[in-house]
Order: structure tokens, then C-alpha cells, then sequence
């Protein structure tokens, strides 16, 4: 489906992973295309997650490649790594704020750290960044501790964007939001890739996300990608596992539509 | 195709054309910000300002924002701004930056250097008050559940208390015993060589007897299970109560001073009397050890002399010190862990308190302890 004029941000190539004797992904092979919202589906414990970590360099792989902007993670010298980590932004499912940082700090932590620019400049950037994601200004000086689930979630999509990243990981953006709250994430996750030209790889189990957002979705099982393409791809897949997610009892052709938690 | 982000004013009339060039990115914004600032604060007599971003071939946030602010430096002088030559693709990005920082930052507040000091004071006594009172309530929980235990035992978390048992005392015997026979070697040492000068060598096994069995022994003992045991049942506690561990277990209706707390103290009180004995031992051992071999007081002068010089009673003080002190720790220790708030520092400040306020405790108490034994004649 891929046309092949369009470059190929995330090339996963071969990759393998295990814990112990279980192999988690098995010779798995996924690629990502500049300018698209990626949704990653699969069952619990299929090794969404293990996945992403892995791309990021969490957790090591037995074998395979895997290609970021071009650049091979495992043969990268350690400029290279630096730079293609100042190139995408990570979103974690508990949002990983820094507890003893206030909001306005954990934004500008990686601007701090990577970029040498006047504080005015920072504080600027952390308000824009903040509105953005649909926060009101006043937030900036409370702590992770003092925010609900739903704003830790954007603090952390602010974060995640504070150095306009041109690859954004999300894990689970939705997950112990409410409808309302989540629709609205999705909106945002969608605008600010039209904002920012975001190219989007995004962990998720929540159905209206992908029929809302995605532009592609990729499904996880056995520890390959058994499919990837539009959603319609998705729905017309005869595939056991596919046929229970996508058009199950809580899908929306299911007609349960309103059936999410 | 990324040329050097470039911003370059001309002028016609009283026009003031701003043409920018290159790429606007957050790696550039360095380079960008002075650039944007001189123009900005240029106090050229111009009449319209245009900014020409034709020639801007990447954007993001950072540059989009440096614009704005470009644009804003003029307009709100009531000069005539206007943005030229936008694509279409950074028209969304325009319009996002444009509505944000619309209210000016919150400049910091100010506070006289007095009031700061004395508000610090104040703050301190009250934490001090707080703390006090805190304790007070542990003690009273703790009585209350204990006096639960003492009527129904076969209720008591009697497992829970085995474990920590072998963690706070099993586990710390080698290093209370190392640590304790270097404390009696060492004073062994200094007392022969000082006492050696008029000739009372004989008099450092009084004083190595008499101050390992009171003292030393125990206040070792307490400092070192403070720094080792009483910090990790705050972390531990600090972070059950961070992950609404703590609260779980409160609405699934146990008692958490029942289930986590009680145990805890209880460990430590049956440990700490244990280490204690076995570190004064080991003090005297390495003080009769030095003392032979430094001193050349042979091991049988030693133990007759020894015998001389302490009683029963001499033993007794340090024992009978030793399980208050350690109830006074794990008091401290369990108090300090249910205060941790969210953050990873709090975390790490309540640690840090729960050591440094129960070292305290147990300087304290010694000296009242002192008091005490003088005045009964102990």
C-alpha cells in the first residue's frame, strides 16, 4: 500500500527479543513512514510495549536491525545516537514526569539540557508548549503530584514535543482517560501532527483512536506484524484475532460504539 | 538545503522590510534569538514593518515562536506588522503560536531577605511541633495495636516479623560485629597509649569494660541499625505509600500500623538488645586483643581485671538501653516513611530526617538514660 516515493522514517528489520527462553518478538519486521499516525495494536502482553522499548533502546534485541531516520542504532557512534534522540519524543503510559521537577521544568528539561537559548526564550516555549497540548498557563509551577492522570498526560505530551521532534512514540496516550478526555487527546495528537508535521507511532488498545486518528495501523500477534495498512484493510481480514478485535462486541461495528469504559 | 537561518532588515521610507531566510529550528534558535532581538529592539522610525519568511525553508515551534515575537515587538508599538510570503503547511503552526504567551508571564515573586529568614524560622518550629506530635500519635497506635496482640497472638503477623527479624538483625551481625571490635581495638589503643604515661596501663580494661558495656555498645549498635534498617523501612514505607499501597490496604480494611508498622518495631526491638550483646563482646574482644598485643597485658590479667571492674549492673544499663532506643528508631522510621509525599525527593528528604532525627532520639535518651541510672545508682 506504501507508495515508494515516501521515505521510511522507522525501519524495523529481522528483530528478535526474548526474556529468557520466551521469545517475545520473533523476526519481526515493521516499517514507518514519514508524516503518518501509526497505530500499534495487539493483545495484552503481545509485546507492544517491548517493542517500542526496544526501538528506543530500552531493552536490548537478540538479532535484527533497526533503522531510525536512516541511521543504524546498533552501529551509531554516540554523536549520531545523540542526535537522533533529540529527534524523536517519547510519551510513557504513566507519563514518567520528573516527580521533583514542576511542570514548567520537566518542559523544559530537554531544551535545557540540548539547546543553549536565554531563559525568556524557555519560559516562552514552555507556555506555547503548554497551550498547545491544551493546558492553561497556571499549571506551570505545580508538581506531578498535584496534577490529575489526564495532565500528567499532556505535561508528558509537552514534554515529549518540547524539542519538535519529527518522530513521536506514544504508549497507550488514551489509557485511564475518560471518553471525553480521551476524544479530546486524539484531536490533539491529530492536530499537532498537521501542527508539526509529526510522524506518530502510537501504542493503543482503544478502537476510537484508531479509527479516529490512524492513518495506518499495525497488528501485533505471535511476535510478528501479521498485518499492516488503513483501517479498511483491518476490517475486511478474515484473520480469527482481527475479526474478534475489529468487529467484535465492543468494536463500533459491533454496535457498541458508546460501549467504552 | 538547509541554509544558515538568516534574518536581514532594508529600508524604503518608512518601511521596514525584514526578510528571514534559512532554517527557523530549535537547533538554531541560538543563532536566531540575538538576531530577532536587535531587530526587535531597533528604534528605527518606521511607520509598517513586513516580514518576509518566503525564503524560511524549515520551521518549527521555536522558529514560528521567534517570529511571533518579531512581529509582536512591532505591533504592540501600534506599528502596522504584517507576516508575508506564509506557506500554507505552517499556517496551522502560525495560528497555535499566535494564540499562546498572550498573557504576560507572572514575574517572580519578591520577598525581603528578613521576612524569608524568619518565615523559615517560623516554619521550622512548626515542623518540629508537627513532627513532635506525629510521633506522640505513632506511640499511641503502636501501644494500641500492641495491647490487640497481646490479647489475641495467634492474630499477630508473627511471619512478618521473622522476615524483618533476619534483615535487620541476622543480616547486619557481620557488620555490627567488624564494626564494633574496630571501636574496642581503637579505644583499647588510645587508652594505652594515654594511660601509659603515668603509668596506669592497668586501668584502660576499667575503662574499656565500664564504657563498651554502658555506652559504646549500644550507641553503635543504634547509630549503625538507624543509618541501615531505619532509612530502608522509610524508603520502603515512603514508596508503598507513593503507590497507594498504603491506601489499598486501608479500604481493604486492615490497619496498615497493624499489618507493616507493628511487625517492624517488634523486629527491631527483639534485634537490637541481640546486636547489642554480640557488639559488646565483639568490643571487648578486639579491646582485650589490642590490649595484649599493644599493650602487653596478657589475656589472663585481662579477664581477672575485667572481672574487678564491672558488674552485673555495668551490663545491665546497656542492655536494658537497648530495646527503648530501638522502639524509638522504628517509631521514627515508620513515621517519617507515612509522611512521603509524590515526589522522588520527598522520598529521599524523609530518609534522610528519619536517620538524622532517631541518631538524635538516641543521643538523647542516653544522656536522660545517664541521668537516670546515677540517680538510682546503677
Amino acid at each position: 500500500m506504501a507508495a515508494p516515493t515516501k521515505e521510511v522514517v522507522l525501519k524495523v528489520r529481522d528483530v528478535v527479543v526474548s526474556f529468557g527462553k520466551k521469545t517475545i518478538l520473533d523476526h519481526l519486521d515493521l516499517d514507518v513512514y514519514r508524516g503518518e499516525v501509526l497505530g500499534f495494536v495487539g493483545g495484552s502482553g503481545a509485546g507492544k510495549s517491548v517493542l517500542m522499548r526496544t526501538i528506543i533502546g530500552l531493552i536490548p534485541k537478540v538479532q535484527g536491525k533497526i533503522e531510525v531516520f536512516g541511521v543504524d542504532l546498533d552501529t551509531a557512534t554516540e554523536e549520531e545516537l545523540i542526535a537522533v534522540e533529540q529527534r524523536w519524543g517519547i510519551l510513557f503510559q504513566q507519563g514518567a514526569l520528573f516527580s521533583s521537577l514542576n511542570v514548567r521544568q520537566n518542559v523544559q528539561f530537554p531544551i535545557r539540557e540540548y539547546l543553549d537559548v536565554s531563559e525568556r526564550l524557555m519560559d516562552e516555549i514552555a507556555v506555547a508548549k503548554l497551550e498547545m497540548v491544551g493546558l492553561p498557563a497556571d499549571v506551570q509551577e505545580k508538581y506531578p503530584s498535584e496534577l490529575s492522570g489526564g495532565m500528567i498526560k499532556r505535561v508528558a505530551l509537552a514534554r515529549a514535543l518540547a524539542l519538535d521532534p519529527e518522530l513521536v512514540f506514544l504508549d497507550e496516550p488514551t489509557s485511564g482517560l475518560d471518553p471525553i478526555g480521551a476524544g479530546e487527546f486524539d484531536e490533539l495528537i491529530k492536530t499537532l501532527q498537521r501542527t508539526l508535521g509529526l510522524t506518530v507511532y502510537m501504542v493503543t488498545h482503544d478502537l476510537d483512536s484508531l479509527h479516529a486518528i490512524c492513518d495506518r495501523i499495525a497488528v501485533l500477534a505471535g511476535g510478528k506484524v501479521i498485518l499492516a495498512g488503513p483501517m479498511s484493510e483491518m476490517l475486511a481480514s478474515e484473520h480469527p484475532w482481527l475479526k474478534a478485535y475489529f468487529r467484535g462486541k465492543r468494536s463500533r461495528d459491533g454496535g457498541a460504539a458508546k460501549d467504552r469504559k | 538545503m538547509n541554509g544558515e537561518a538568516a534574518l536581514t532588515g532594508t529600508r524604503t521610507g518608512d518601511r521596514l522590510v525584514l526578510t528571514a531566510g534559512g532554517a527557523w529550528t530549535a537547533i538554531h534558535a541560538h543563532d536566531l534569538e540575538p538576531l530577532v532581538d536587535a531587530q526587535a529592539q531597533s528604534s528605527q522610525p518606521v511607520r509598517a514593518v513586513d516580514i518576509d519568511i518566503a525564503g524560511v525553508n524549515r520551521l518549527d515551534t521555536f522558529g514560528a515562536w521567534l517570529i511571533e515575537r518579531l512581529a509582536r515587538s512591532w505591533s504592540a508599538r501600534g506599528i502596522d506588522t504584517r507576516i508575508l510570503g506564509l506557506r500554507d503547511d505552517y499556517r496551522v503552526l502560525f495560528e497555535e503560536v499566535h494564540n499562546s504567551n498572550l498573557k504576560p508571564l507572572p514575574p517572580p515573586e519578591k520577598t525581603s531577605r528578613i521576612v524569608d529568614a524568619l518565615e523559615s524560622i517560623g516554619r521550622t518550629i512548626v515542623n518540629i511541633g508537627h513532627a513532635t506530635l506525629l510521633i506522640v500519635q505513632m506511640l499511641g497506635a503502636v501501644t494500641v495495636v500492641l495491647g490487640r496482640a497481646i490479647l489475641h497472638p495467634m492474630k499477630f503477623r508473627w511471619t512478618s516479623m521473622v522476615t524483618h527479624i533476619d534483615r535487620v538483625g541476622w543480616q547486619g551481625v557481620p557488620i555490627m560485629l567488624l564494626v564494633t571490635f574496630l571501636i574496642g581495638c581503637i579505644l583499647a589503643q588510645q587508652g594505652i597509649f594515654h594511660f601509659r604515661k603515668f603509668g596506669a596501663d592497668i586501668f584502660v580494661i576499667d575503662m574499656i569494660g565500664i564504657l563498651v558495656l554502658r555506652e559504646v555498645g549500644v550507641l553503635i549498635v543504634c547509630v549503625m541499625i538507624a543509618g541501615r534498617s531505619g532509612s530502608a523501612y522509610t524508603a520502603e514505607l515512603g514508596s508503598m505509600k507513593m503507590r497507594e499501597e498504603i491506601d489499598a490496604l486501608r479500604t481493604m480494611g486492615f490497619d496498615p500500623v497493624e499489618v507493616l508498622i507493628l511487625p517492624r518495631i517488634l523486629a527491631l526491638v527483639v534485634s537490637v538488645p541481640l546486636l547489642t550483646f554480640l557488639g559488646s563482646m565483639s568490643a571487648l574482644y578486639g579491646g582485650g586483643l589490642v590490649s595484649w598485643l599493644y599493650g602487653g597485658i596478657d589475656p589472663d590479667v585481662f579477664m581477672a581485671r575485667l572481672r574487678e571492674a564491672i558488674s552485673l549492673d555495668t551490663f545491665l544499663v546497656g542492655m536494658i538501653k537497648a530495646p527503648v532506643m530501638a522502639f524509638i528508631i522504628g517509631i521514627v522510621a515508620c513515621v517519617e516513611g507515612l509522611q512521603v509525599k509524590g515526589s522522588a525527593e520527598s522520598l529521599g528528604a524523609h530518609t534522610t530526617s528519619s536517620v538524622v532525627i532517631s541518631t538524635f532520639l538516641v543521643i538523647v535518651l542516653d544522656g536522660f538514660f545517664a541521668i537516670f541510672f546515677a540517680s538510682i545508682g546503677m
